[in-house]
């Protein structure tokens, strides 16, 4: 059997038979799922009613304001302000507004809101909205506007018809749908590249601390461990990741396709589940036809094939410059931690790039960032996303793909050198400046 | 006798030191050999050019009458390294199987030697346990078999005692005696001179990356004795005097005395005899390796060696 092979066997099987693989690759979704459910449970909880009593003095708003809804009443009443103070005190009310009875819409007082305790930041934001909508209404038809002209000109209506140069319209769903599958993607690779990367490292100071790396350097060549090492371990991570992508989103998705009221609880919240704001995306736009008919406009085959690529290409990409990190690692592993650097910041850098890549996949920076082999993994993935040729042309998806398989073979090859004077190397701590002298002497 | 392996004017330079500078010799097939040199001599760097870590920088290896081939010929070499471990958290009975089929043998080859070896070693009931649940000496054996499983022609092992109790050891010295009777070329590299003196049939010393010495062990040891005999009188005389020799050193009975030139250990009887005196035993005194060996290192500084700059 051809050695290469050998080598990955030991390191898939050793991996996946341990018990924290099954602990990790069941457990860590389930841990996914309890945190959501804990955003939700609070959520939900926490946009308690908000009972406002309205002392509208001046008769402003008619006796209403906004439709009610469980988070926020209005209530009117006709208190004085020691009576709407007592009722503060009392928590009958959470807070009262005050229309004076001199308030007039043109004139330039100011309504008086007060609280018992200070209103949390969406709260607040609902509540302004809602009085300052009331009342923009309520001057909007002091110009003589009547109610049903008013909504006929409140009524959104697409003027623009987006479209590519090709012809296909791109509603928002689309754009939505884009968005979310391009960053889910971009974010899943970033997160290969760091899981696995590091169980490369870990493999390889391992063997080097335990001291067995000279034993096999002397039946197998160093680049065949090494190479044996990355492609164990990323056999280990594309069986892993495939079981998390599964859990993970396709729970969500169900999850939010079932139960859309709990999306809807969930908007505003800093964060969202990845896999309910793609949904939610969907359901944005309206019935479940509306949702189909947004995700058939994704190119799913691409997308699918395009993440497969780019997270086996990142992953050979990077492995081998993580290798070669741990092969010059004695044993401190905080060591690792400054010699990382170098590697971890393209990584970064790719992150930024692709946060501005699903928000205008064609800027110059975004087409920089898909072509260059340390970034187009992750950035590449937030164009396709929009599709060829909207969010990229085939001529540069396919030089991307070239590219990245040039850097793959060019790191893999540096790597090796490092590594094959690392790996028999003690007791001396090694800078970037001596790994590099390494990587060019011959032989 | 054939060599197995013969080298040819080897050398690797490194950018601060000359670790092997021009190194020849031959090993005669079937003996055992001691590679000797004090720390950073330059031993481990030979060895590792030697199983095809490192190439050469210039010279030839000739293995088994061929030019060596790094890839093909590793199935021909066992390498026990001085820097050796095993993978703690895996069972100790698969990691022997991977790491034999790691040499290129075949699963149910590597499985029947694995068995024969462990049997003999008596090993047989650790093959469940993991090498963390192993005491060094344990390992050190588990290292061994692993060593010798795939019956390579060369063996060589790197300070293959360090660690050992003297059971042990001498289990695995009769192990290397039984190889080198069986055909087997065991290349032994140590700065133990007593193990050396014991095991060995031919030596070469480096030092500073060259080869210093070379020779069977008794051949050495006649090439640097210096006509130093131990005499053991029965009784003492009170004065001592003659042309024939020096005397070195004394005890109550026992004299040791350097012959002088141009005279030779029958001059010495025959003074004496001449006195009267009974000598109840005359035999020579040979250097031990380890005199030898520090005579010649010592004053090298070969301890600052990696300090040095080249002077080409």
């Amino acid at each position: 059997m051809n050695k290469i092979l050998l080598v990955a066997r030991r390191e898939f099987l050793t991996r996946v038979q341990k018990k924290t693989f099954l602990l990790s690759t069941i457990g860590l979704p389930l841990i996914i799922f309890v945190f959501y459910g804990m955003i939700i449970y609070f959520s939900v909880k926490t946009t308690d009613n908000y009972k406002i009593a309205v002392a509208d003095k001046a008769n402003i708003f008619n006796g209403k304001i906004g439709s009610n809804d469980k988070e926020v009443i209005f209530d009117f009443v006709q208190s004085d302000t020691a009576a709407l103070q007592d009722a503060l005190s009392k928590n009958t009310y959470q807070a009262y507004l005050l229309v004076p009875a001199g308030f007039t819409l043109e004139g330039k007082d100011s309504l008086q809101f007060r609280s018992a305790k200070s209103v949390g930041l969406l709260t607040r934001e609902k509540i302004q909205n809602k009085i300052n909508k009331a009342l923009e209404e309520k001057r909007l038809m002091g110009f003589n506007i009547t109610k049903e002209q008013l909504d006929s000109i409140q009524k959104e209506k697409e003027y623009i018809q987006f479209s590519s140069a090709s012809g296909k319209s791109e509603n928002e769903t689309k754009v939505g749908v884009s968005y979310a599958v391009g960053m889910i993607s971009g974010f899943m690779i970033y997160i290969i590249l760091f899981i696995y990367g590091t169980m490369v490292m870990r493999g390889v100071m391992e063997e080097k601390v335990s001291r067995i790396a000279e034993v096999i350097i002397s039946s197998v060549k160093p680049f065949q461990l090494m190479m044996g090492k990355i492609f164990g371990i990323g056999a280990v991570g594309l069986i892993q990741f495939l079981i998390w992508i599964v859990l993970v989103f396709g729970i969500q998705f169900a999850i939010a396709l079932l139960f859309p009221s709990l999306v809807q609880s969930m908007q505003g919240q800093p964060i969202q589940p990845a896999g309910m704001q793609a949904a939610q995306a969907v359901q944005e736009s309206g019935a479940m036809s509306g949702a189909m008919k947004g995700l058939s406009t994704i190119n799913f085959p691409l997308i699918i094939g395009c993440f497969i690529f780019y997270f086996i290409g990142g992953y050979l990409l990077y492995s081998s410059l993580f290798a070669a990190v741990g092969s010059a690692v004695n044993e401190d592993p905080q060591d690792a931690q400054s010699l990382l650097l170098p590697i971890t910041m393209p990584i970064i850098f790719a992150i930024v790039i692709m946060m501005k890549a699903v928000n205008d996949p064609n800027s110059g920076i975004a087409i920089f960032g898909s072509l260059f082999p340390l970034t187009s993994p992750i950035v590449m993935m937030a164009r396709v996303a929009y599709g060829v040729p909207d969010g990229v042309t085939l001529l540069q998806l396919i030089l991307s793909m070239l590219f990245l398989i040039l850097g793959f073979l060019g790191t893999t090859w540096l790597a090796a050198k490092i590594y094959r004077t690392g790996i028999l190397l003690y007791g001396k701590k090694i800078t970037w400046k001596v790994m590099w002298t390494w990587a060019w002497k011959k032989n | 006798m054939s060599k197995i392996l013969e080298l040819k004017n080897l050398k690797k330079y490194y950018a601060t030191q000359k670790a092997v500078d021009d190194i020849s010799f031959s090993i005669e097939k079937g003996s055992i050999f001691g590679l000797l040199g004090p720390n950073g001599a330059g031993k481990t760097t030979l060895l590792r050019m030697i199983t095809g870590i490192f190439y050469p920088d210039q010279g030839e290896i000739i293995l088994d009458g061929q030019q060596f081939d790094p890839v093909n010929d590793i199935i021909k070499i066992g390498y026990m390294p001085e820097e050796r471990g095993l993978y703690k958290k895996m069972k100790i009975g698969d990691q022997a199987l991977y790491l034999a089929q790691l040499k290129g043998l075949s699963k149910s080859e590597a499985m029947e030697k694995i068995k024969f070896w462990f049997k003999r070693l008596e090993m047989e009931s650790w093959w469940n346990k993991k090498v963390e649940d192993l005491s060094k000496g344990m390992s050190q054996k588990l290292q061994f078999v692993i060593t010798v499983l795939h019956e390579p022609k060369l063996i060589i092992l790197d300070e293959p005692f360090s660690g050992l109790d003297p059971v042990n050891a001498n289990l695995i010295k009769d192990e290397i005696y039984g190889l080198a009777q069986r055909g087997c070329t065991v290349i032994f590299s140590t700065h133990r001179m007593e193990q050396v003196e014991e095991i060995c049939d031919h030596i070469v010393l480096v030092n500073l990356g060259k080869k210093i010495l070379d020779g069977t062990v008794s051949g050495i040891k006649q090439q640097f004795k210096e006509n130093i005999y131990s005499i053991k009188v029965q009784e003492m005389p009170a004065d001592l005097n003659s042309e024939a020799f020096t005397i070195v050193d004394q005890t109550a009975n026992i004299l040791t005395v350097k012959i002088n030139e141009g005279k030779n250990s029958n001059d010495v009887l025959k003074y004496f005899i001449q006195q009267n005196l009974t000598i109840e035993s005359f035999n020579e005194v040979l250097p031990t390796l380890n005199d030898i060996f520090i005579n010649l290192v010592d004053g090298t500084k070969a301890t600052t060696r990696a300090f040095q700059p080249i002077n080409d």
